[in-house]
């Protein structure tokens, strides 16, 4: 199975393959996502029928911050297959849903929580987060705490935003080893 | 004026009703927004998020130790098998050994963990759908079995048992011989229910037909675990991407191909057998032998050598302070959760806290179908539906 998706870069503008953990890592320019799911969910060597899980990331040290990845599952074969593409705050992506109906409400989760654009989406409202949040709380530089904090107002007689009070700020602890170094390749 | 016959046709306008947050057969806060035509529903709306705890944010914060137990909350029908997936997910990053007695243990735990979670499942629904009884005798069950829970953790429910490098204790003395005892009773209690619903005419005409799905359809919006056996795919992680000790283990996959709720419902019965014959395995060849993982950079050290050696106590105390560094690396691992395929995609950069841990819940992907499923059928069906999807929020909204 993995000699054929090695063989990826004959057919698609792959940017790199890799495996880790015998798991299939293949990272595709942002112009190129939808061609690229369309060989992988239909090819009769892959048939990718099945997209188990859509999720982002944020590197936020890198030029391309966002990372949206996507998790590909073929029953016939009994084969994963991770897709990454690169992405900033800028730049939309566009939308998987002619390929993969079930991305829907994946790609609405990226959105609420990093704020990725999906082109062409039918949908994209926010999905977890509060009706009318405006913040992407998902990505690294927003804190655990967030900004606003909700009680009942009782003079208005509804539920009200306010700026976030806290007590005690949180605390982060660091442990910068001297115990053990653990060497390894960067992601 | 005369009015002309054609200007007194009348305009039928569909309706919108909003179900939830607070409705009984919500299975927790589901809002779900209903266009109704009469009793007809066209189209099904979820709006969820209303049990958003910001998890995925908190394990970001969280040593790989403290994230665990955030996973017993995710879906709290079925804890150990998120908490499994998760340190599965972290020894295999950090390549953490887990010794053999470990594995049959949380196999052990894993299929107790599936009729706790069926029983709820099967349960429920019966009382959505209108039959009391089998829910009250599903949680007398359900208690006994987080009793087994309560004796090895301390926990009835969120148990943290499951950690990575092994489970955090070993069984205590005479554990299973009651567990043994509990698995010759239940098979009747099961025959029990099935008296009253399987063959039931009510059961039956709520059921039968109601929220068809195709496999071609199953396969298209991502459905896992019985979603997808229900609808004839043969398709069971425990089978086809084999962890743990289910390679050593012999056990059928129950397949339905009405691909209706009452072959869902079949299943999940089915399901409970199988786990039943699991867990009578796991009994009979329960090895000997330490549950301590031999990585012992990974594990906390036992009692006996702390007061022997001042290493391990620098070392628990390390260990539970710091916690454990997995090497640089990302992977995502999923497992055959109750509900379907619970996946956790791990991305580690080298220190003491995960980078970043998306968790993939099964009833997403399911609620997601909602409309798909109930495009057509009446409201009470509705109610069916979320039932036969198994909605737990907890994991839904994370």
């Amino acid at each position: 199975m993995i000699k054929n998706d090695l063989r990826f870069h004959r057919l698609l503008p792959v940017i790199s393959i890799n495996i880790f953990k015998r798991e299939l890592v293949v990272t595709i320019s942002n112009d190129h996502i939808l061609h690229a799911l369309h060989v992988l969910k239909d090819h009769i060597n892959y048939k990718y029928a099945l997209l188990s899980c859509l999720s982002g990331v944020d590197f936020f040290f890198k030029k391309y911050r966002f990372c949206v990845v996507y998790d590909l599952l073929s029953l016939s074969q009994n084969a994963r297959l991770r897709l990454k593409v690169f992405t900033a705050e800028i730049i939309s992506i566009k939308s998987i849903i002619s390929v993969y109906i079930n991305a829907n409400w994946w790609e609405r989760e990226v959105w609420d929580f990093f704020g990725v654009f999906f082109n062409d989406h039918n949908d994209l409202r926010r999905i977890l987060t509060d009706y009318g949040f405006d913040y992407f709380p998902m990505r690294r530089d927003f804190p655990l705490m967030g900004f606003v904090e909700t009680r009942y107002n009782d003079l208005k007689k509804r539920v009200v935003y306010e700026k976030i009070q806290l007590t005690q700020n949180y605390r982060v602890f660091t442990h910068e080893s001297a115990w053990q170094f653990v060497q390894g390749p960067t992601i | 004026m005369i009015l002309k016959k054609k200007e007194l046709i009348k305009e039928l306008k569909s309706f919108t009703l909003n179900f939830g947050p607070q409705h009984p057969a919500a299975h927790g806060v589901l809002r779900l927004i209903l266009e109704l035509d009469g009793e007809t529903v066209l189209r099904a709306d979820p709006h969820i998020g209303l049990l958003h705890r910001g998890t995925e944010k908190l394990i970001e914060h969280k040593t790989y130790l403290q994230a665990l137990p955030y996973f017993d909350r995710l879906d709290y029908v079925s804890m150990m098998a998120q908490e499994h997936t998760y340190s599965l997910a972290v020894e295999k990053l950090g390549d953490i050994f887990v010794t053999k007695r470990s594995q049959y243990i949380r196999v052990l735990f894993l299929e107790i963990t599936r009729i706790l979670n069926h029983l709820l499942a099967v349960g429920c629904h019966a009382m959505d759908v209108g039959a009391m009884t089998p829910f009250l005798w599903a949680f007398e069950e359900r208690e006994k079995l987080m009793e087994f829970y309560e004796r090895v953790s301390g926990a009835r429910m969120h148990a943290a048992y499951i950690r990575p490098g092994g489970v955090s204790a070993d069984l205590p003395i005479g554990f299973l011989d009651d567990v043994f005892i509990f698995s010759e009773q239940f098979e009747l209690r099961l025959d029990e229910m099935e008296e009253m619903l399987t063959s039931s005419r009510i059961w039956k005409e709520r059921l039968v037909d109601i929220g068809v799905v195709s496999a071609k359809d199953a396969e298209d919006w991502g459905f896992s675990g019985v979603m997808l056996r229900g609808s004839g795919i043969r398709w069971d992680l425990r089978k086809t991407q084999s962890y743990e000790v289910y390679d050593e283990l012999d056990f059928d996959v129950p397949v339905s191909t009405l691909g209706d709720c009452y072959g869902r419902y079949a299943v999940r019965v089915e399901e409970m057998r199988q786990s039943l014959k699991i867990i009578k395995l796991c009994i009979r060849n329960m090895p000997e032998g330490s549950i301590k993982s031999p990585s012992s950079k990974f594990v906390a050290p036992s009692r006996l050598e702390m007061k022997n050696s001042m290493e391990s106590v620098i070392h628990h105390f390390k260990y539970f302070s710091e916690g454990i560094i997995i090497p640089h690396g990302e992977t995502y691992m999923a497992t055959e959760a109750p509900k379907g395929e619970f996946g956790v995609y791990l991305i580690s950069n080298g220190k003491e806290k995960p980078y970043r841990c998306k968790i993939k819940a099964p009833g997403f992907a399911h609620l997601q179908a909602l409309n798909m499923m109930a495009k057509g059928h009446m409201i009470a069906d509705v109610v069916t539906i979320i039932g036969t999807q198994d909605i737990v929020f907890g994991e839904i909204d994370r």
